[in-house]
């Protein structure tokens, strides 16, 4: 046990603990301009944007002992490229931004979580020194996502050490220094499992196969390419895991081919022994915070229904990066953020954000076809420019994006390839609304 | 050789654990000899966790009298062992003149069975108790309950080792002889047993092999072996009744829908299958479970979950319960009946506890399924009794009735939040998101009185890892938090049972 754990175990307060241990009364809340729940890349991009841009008033509260989110535990390159124009790691990505808030002297408040956000904008939070009210002017939601579990999607068959979802796989090999398995199987084609393919394999393990439910790859190419390919693991397309074998550990998977509506075919079952299953069959942006202070979701992102000023359905409550819309690339939960602070440091100004004289009734809603899953913002109000983030169901060769208002094309995007893989982002003028009737997203194809 | 016991109980399931809490009021030496790793991994924490009123079993069996006389005084128990419990009332729905027949006939049999308060209901009434269920007419039964049935076995358990009972964990029993008799049959004395037991453990440590068998003397053996009672059972002797294990699939839905149900909903019981039928059950914790499903297996540890039964769960859940939707569910798990019944005869026999005369001072405990949680206290009461009826049973004045259990952060007022955390700053760290369980409560179940140092066994003292991420946050952090105060190394942590070992080891040593 460490020395740290055996203070905590022991109730020892250390001198940081003794000295905020006088811990305020219920009926005086903490206030601040802006709270942000969550010290991730969305979290940490917002905060240090905020500050540039005059607002000094901000806390971002982070339940982990450190900032950095998830990028703590990505230890492989490629992050960076787009917003720095070089690759790092997700350590080395993040640390770009703590050095900033540690420059820019914005205060964060670590091992503190939030338990309850309400719609008057006060936020509740424990940490060790104690159960805090805070009072928010805004609030950003920035609290990432959950991966999809082995018993979410409903795998029938045993329960059993040895079935890991690849975020818990990677933070135990990458954070915690221990190895989960020797033969692996992967089911999920996403981003994570396709990183873990390769750290696996670099540690020893033996990674049997990748196997996709969708008829195409829920990664990134360039992951497919260096995680997969380069190590000879086999990726299988529409196939997915319909048994998991063994008593206690992990014995062997029993693989089965789908037809067009995803459902297994009887007679194409394979065997596959295995220690170790893991499952990287999507992520869940996590808003039960979020639902907490009444914000509305949108079934098709589980993230908040936004404007284009990333306002959710409650008025000062602002939202960005995968606590909005699952990413492709970190770089882009970044820059979605830095544009969230604009509008929060707008909304500070006055206490709202739009003219005085529109209701929300008026929001122009955005509609996309059956090709696209979803889009982002949901609505808008037309009165800034903004940028339209979506992404298609399948994958798409030559096609052609095209937003429609009363039937006039406003705007339009040529693309060589579309893949569900890759989020595709719009930019859209306000100028170029031609009305306050709903925008239709349409994806055409030869 | 440890020193003889003058009561062993075989099976730490909860009617093993009521057993040994009601025996502990007395002076005597008890053990408990459980086979795996912690208390309650079989049927009794596998099932409704409901407190049934006893309206479904056969007037004048023994499931009637115990569930009826279990269902009156639970609120006590709760009270004592520092256990949730609440009675949510329940409802049987039906639809059809077939169901009204049904349910008529099981408001005469509970009426009988001297169930208190039975009521047929209309369709509007049904409305007003739970909104949103569907149903013609329904059963309404106000005494049934709520409980978590983890944390009841756990307090029985503890209780009755705070009140002086030995457990000892990973020791399947192997063999029982009778050592009072020489070998011509001649007895030497009181009955008394030796009892071989072997442990499942690796047997190597530290370089050196040990032996994986032990013994234990006792003069009383109680078989409360559950699913392997038969197996026992035949150890002792008695090789009259054979177990049929009927599985029964779960699925649990996400706490989200709890508002939506407030109370136990079954559909019309049908006879020949031997089960209740699949039913809605919001747990005490805050979830709904559905199911169970009933079908009878070889194996009786084949737990698995079955792509055809999920997806009946959601089917048949959604007729009674429309809000039901497949994303709704957060995890599935499955339970093993110990039936007295083959699938040919169907339906239930009654409870068997039996002592021969060829075997004295040993009870068996057979086909004690559904309702066996809720008789587990009227059942232990009865063993007492018919100890008591062949010897003297001294008070043990040193008893006591209470146990207090982990204090739940989340069910606290902010107020009480705050001065816990104050007290102990541990209860200011979230260890798992979803179901707001702290550091504090980690502690207090890696440090529990029986010595269980698996996964699971923190799993169901704390609802860690319970929720709908499944411990993709708090599972890394509770491994190591194990790991520290147990002092083990990766390769040693284990998840429910022996050999199921959550890692291989370091990635690098260290």
């Amino acid at each position: 046990m460490t020395a740290e754990n055996k203070r905590k175990d022991m109730n020892i307060p250390s001198q940081q603990d003794s000295q905020q241990l006088v811990s305020q009364p219920a009926s005086q809340p903490v206030c601040s301009d802006v709270i942000i729940i969550g010290g991730g890349p969305a979290g940490l991009a917002a905060a240090i944007e905020l500050k540039r841009l005059g607002v000094a008033d901000i806390l971002i509260l982070e339940r982990e002992n450190e900032p950095g989110g998830i990028l703590r535990q990505c230890i492989h390159d490629g992050f960076g490229l787009v917003r720095f124009n070089e690759s790092l790691s997700g350590p080395e990505y993040a640390a770009r931004f703590i050095d900033q808030l540690k420059e820019l002297k914005i205060e964060s408040r670590t091992n503190t979580s939030v338990l309850e956000i309400t719609p008057d904008k006060k936020v509740i939070a424990a940490s060790r020194q104690g159960l805090t009210t805070y009072q928010a002017r805004a609030i950003v939601l920035a609290m990432g996502c959950r991966e999809r579990t082995r018993e979410a999607i409903r795998i029938p068959g045993s329960r059993l050490a040895g079935v890991y979802t690849a975020g818990v796989a990677q933070s135990y090999l990458n954070l915690k220094n221990i190895m989960i398995g020797r033969s692996v199987v992967i089911l999920g084609s996403g981003d994570i499992g396709l990183i873990m393919a390769r750290r696996l394999t670099l540690e020893g393990a033996q990674v049997k196969a990748v196997f996709e439910i969708q008829p195409h790859a829920n990664g990134l190419p360039r992951n497919i390419e260096q995680c997969l390919n380069d190590f000879n693991i086999p990726l299988f397309l529409s196939h997915t895991v319909t048994n998991i074998k063994g008593r206690n550990r992990l014995e062997g998977v029993t693989v089965s081919q789908v037809d067009e509506n995803l459902m297994p075919i009887p007679g194409t079952e394979k065997d596959y022994a295995c220690d170790t299953l893991i499952i990287s069959v999507g992520l869940i942006p996590e808003n039960e915070l979020s639902e907490m202070a009444g914000v509305i979701l949108d079934p098709r992102t589980h993230g908040p229904l936004v404007d284009e000023n990333y306002q959710t359905t409650v008025s000062g409550i602002f939202a960005a990066g995968n606590v909005l819309q699952v990413h492709d690339l970190v770089d882009f939960v970044s820059l979605e953020a830095e544009r969230l602070a604009a509008s929060v440091a707008g909304y500070l100004e006055t206490d709202t954000l739009l003219s005085a004289d529109f209701t929300p009734a008026e929001f122009i809603p955005i509609e996309a076809d059956q090709s696209i899953a979803f889009t982002v913002p949901q609505h808008v109000s037309g009165q800034a420019d903004f940028i339209l983030s979506l992404r298609v169901r399948h994958p798409f060769r030559n096609c052609q994006i095209v937003l429609l208002q009363d039937d006039q094309i406003i705007s339009s995007v040529k693309l060589r390839k579309a893949i569900p893989a890759e989020m595709i982002q719009i930019p859209v003028k306000s100028d170029d609304l031609v009305s306050r009737e709903k925008i239709t997203v349409v994806l055409e194809y030869e | 050789m440890r020193q003889t016991y003058d009561v062993i109980i075989i099976g730490g399931g909860v009617v093993g654990s009521a057993i040994a809490r009601e025996l502990s009021r007395y002076k005597l030496k008890i053990a408990v000899l459980e086979k795996e790793l912690d208390v309650c991994t079989e049927t009794s924490g596998r099932n409704s966790a409901v407190l049934h009123a006893g309206f479904n079993n056969r007037p004048g069996s023994l499931m009637a009298k115990f569930c009826v006389e279990g269902n009156s005084g639970f609120d006590r128990t709760a009270r004592e062992l520092d256990i949730p419990f609440k009675r949510t009332g329940k409802v049987v729905v039906g639809f059809d003149e077939e169901d009204l027949a049904g349910l008529k006939a099981l408001k005469d049999q509970g009426d009988r069975n001297g169930c208190p308060g039975l009521e047929l209901i209309d369709h509007n009434r049904i409305k007003e108790l739970a909104p949103f269920l569907d149903g013609e007419f329904a059963l309404y039964s106000p005494m049934t309950g709520i409980l978590n049935t983890f944390t009841y076995t756990i307090a029985l358990a503890e209780n009755a080792h705070q009140n002086g009972v030995e457990y000892f964990f990973d020791r399947e029993v192997t063999g029982i002889v009778r050592t009072d008799q020489s070998e011509t049959g001649i007895n030497r004395g009181s009955p008394e047993y030796e009892i071989q037991t072997k442990s499942g453990k690796s047997l190597i440590k530290d370089g050196l092999s040990r032996t994986p068998y032990e013994h234990f003397r006792t003069r009383w053996v109680i078989n409360s072996a559950g699913l392997n009672a038969d197996v026992i059972a035949r150890m002792l002797g008695n090789s009259d009744y054979t177990i049929y294990p009927c599985r029964g699939e779960y699925s649990i839905l996400d706490r989200k829908l709890a508002p939506y149900l407030t109370m136990p909903a079954y559909p019309v019981p049908n006879a020949k299958t031997g089960g209740l039928g699949i039913h809605l059950t919001p747990t005490i914790d805050g979830t709904i479970l559905i199911g169970p499903s009933a079908e009878y297996i070889d194996a009786k540890d084949d737990y698995a979950s079955t792509q055809s039964v999920m997806d009946l769960l959601i089917e048949d859940g959604a007729r009674i319960f429309p809000p039901l939707q497949a994303n709704s569910i957060i995890r599935s798990y499955t339970g093993i009946r110990p039936k007295l019944v083959s699938k040919n005869m169907g339906g239930y026999a009654d409870f068997l506890i039996e002592e021969r005369d060829t075997y004295p001072q040993a009870i068996n405990l057979i086909g004690i399924e559904s309702p066996g949680l809720t008789s587990s206290l009227p059942i232990a009461r009865r063993i007492v009794e018919m100890i008591g009826q062949k010897e003297y049973l001294q008070s043990n004045p040193d008893f006591d009735p209470h146990r207090n259990g982990i204090l739940c952060f989340k069910d606290q007022t902010r107020d009480r939040q705050r001065s816990l955390i104050q007290s102990d700053p541990n209860y200011g760290e979230i260890i798992c998101r979803c179901e707001t369980v702290t550091r504090a409560e980690i502690l207090a179940a890696i440090r529990n009185p029986l010595g269980v140092s698996t996964l699971s066994g923190i799993k169901v003292r704390t609802r860690a890892m319970m929720g709908r991420c499944q411990g993709g946050y708090c599972q890394t952090r509770i491994t190591e938090l194990l790991m520290q105060e147990k002092n083990l190394q990766p390769q040693e942590v284990l998840y429910l049972r022996n050999s199921s070992n959550m890692f291989t080891g370091r990635v690098r040593d260290i």
